[in-house]
């Protein structure tokens, strides 16, 4: 149960960034009053990028059941919702592992 | 008036936190299996309050990666949030000084979503209906991301019950998430090569700076589109 300090202050950090990104554009636009179009597209891009970085290396650098497991989840991910998704890519790992091996 | 304002704004926020619920025990157990502690836990839950976000630092925690870039990715998940409070903004114009400040900090992907959706409508967009739509996703959401670190504490090998594939699949689906954008397709494969290349030449976690850059800088290039382009929130979840 211990609150270690340097943690905390991470926390407090990220709790920080993430309060100036939701009143970061109200500020600009009542400012700026209109975004420019690239940095726009640019903003718009950020979350997909830095997910994406996320998502590739882990199935690059995982066994045959992560790899496959994730090719899954990206053909229900299509249809349902991440709650599927999860359970799909859950239940095949496990399934893998049990019957195939670690 | 205000008090069905208030009461409306809990029934549409209610739908949101039971979708949400099964993330925030995910993030909560998988917190602690990663070796947070409960109190840790809650308090990131409780100030933070962004799921995809939170996920993130969870990642980076776990691999002993310089507290400013833990940050600094953090701030990069979230910087979808300064296009929701622009175009919320003319619909809070009349908001207090101090409403706005909470307005701003419960400000989560389906929050803006139906605060737009009702400006839009011509519906009055009221304090107390954000109030309400607001903390009965956020109130929840620390309460089951607790929950969910009480379970983790009873989790054994994480590989054996397969516990190492959520992460990687909760980003996979986020993304996915974002596939109605413009240029979504050249972005990710952008960012997925450029990512994996980072990986093996640069190495972790400069990987996830240098692969998101890649994307970003790719989507700023293109040919801006000529319609106004249709902001709504892809994410349904805190």
């Amino acid at each position: 149960m211990a609150f270690d300090l340097h943690m905390a202050l991470v926390i407090v950090a990220a709790a920080v960034a993430t309060y100036a990104t939701r009143i970061g554009g109200y500020i600009l636009i009542t400012t700026m009053k209109r975004i420019p179009p690239r940095m726009e597209a640019a903003l718009a891009a950020v979350p997909a990028a830095v997910l994406t970085t996320l998502v590739a290396p882990a199935f690059f650098i995982g066994g045959w059941d992560s790899k496959l497991a994730l090719l899954v989840a990206l053909v229900v991910g299509l249809r349902a919702s991440h709650t599927w998704m999860l359970i799909v890519a859950w239940l095949f790992v496990l399934g893998w592992r049990h019957t195939i091996g670690m | 008036m205000s008090r069905a304002d208030f009461f409306d704004g809990l029934r549409g926020g209610s739908a949101i936190a039971m979708a949400s619920a099964p993330f925030g025990a995910l993030f909560g157990a998988l917190a602690v299996d990663n070796g947070m502690s409960l109190a840790e836990v809650t308090f990131m839950s409780a100030t933070v309050y962004a799921g995809a976000s939170q996920m993130v630092g969870l990642e980076l925690f776990g691999h002993n990666v310089q507290a400013w870039l833990i940050v600094a990715s953090i701030l990069a998940v979230n910087f979808r949030h300064v296009l929701y409070s622009a175009a919320i903004a003319p619909y809070i114009k009349h908001f207090s000084p101090l409403q706005k400040f909470f307005t701003f900090f419960l400000l989560v992907d389906p929050q803006f979503a139906e605060t737009l959706k009702r400006g839009e409508a011509g519906k009055p967009v009221t304090f107390v209906w954000y109030l309400g739509f607001g903390i009965i996703i956020y109130i929840p959401w620390v309460l089951v991301s607790l929950l969910g670190g009480l379970l983790g504490n009873y989790i054994g090998d994480p590989k054996l019950i397969g516990l190492d594939i959520l992460l990687p699949a909760y980003f996979l689906g986020i993304v996915l998430d974002f596939r109605h954008r413009d240029n979504f397709l050249p972005v990710a494969a952008v960012s997925a090569v450029a990512s994996v290349v980072a990986y093996h030449y640069v190495g972790s976690p400069w990987h996830v700076s240098l692969g998101a850059a890649a994307g970003i800088i790719l989507a700023a290039l293109f040919p801006p589109p000529p319609h106004e382009q249709e902001l709504e929130s892809d994410l349904h979840e805190v």
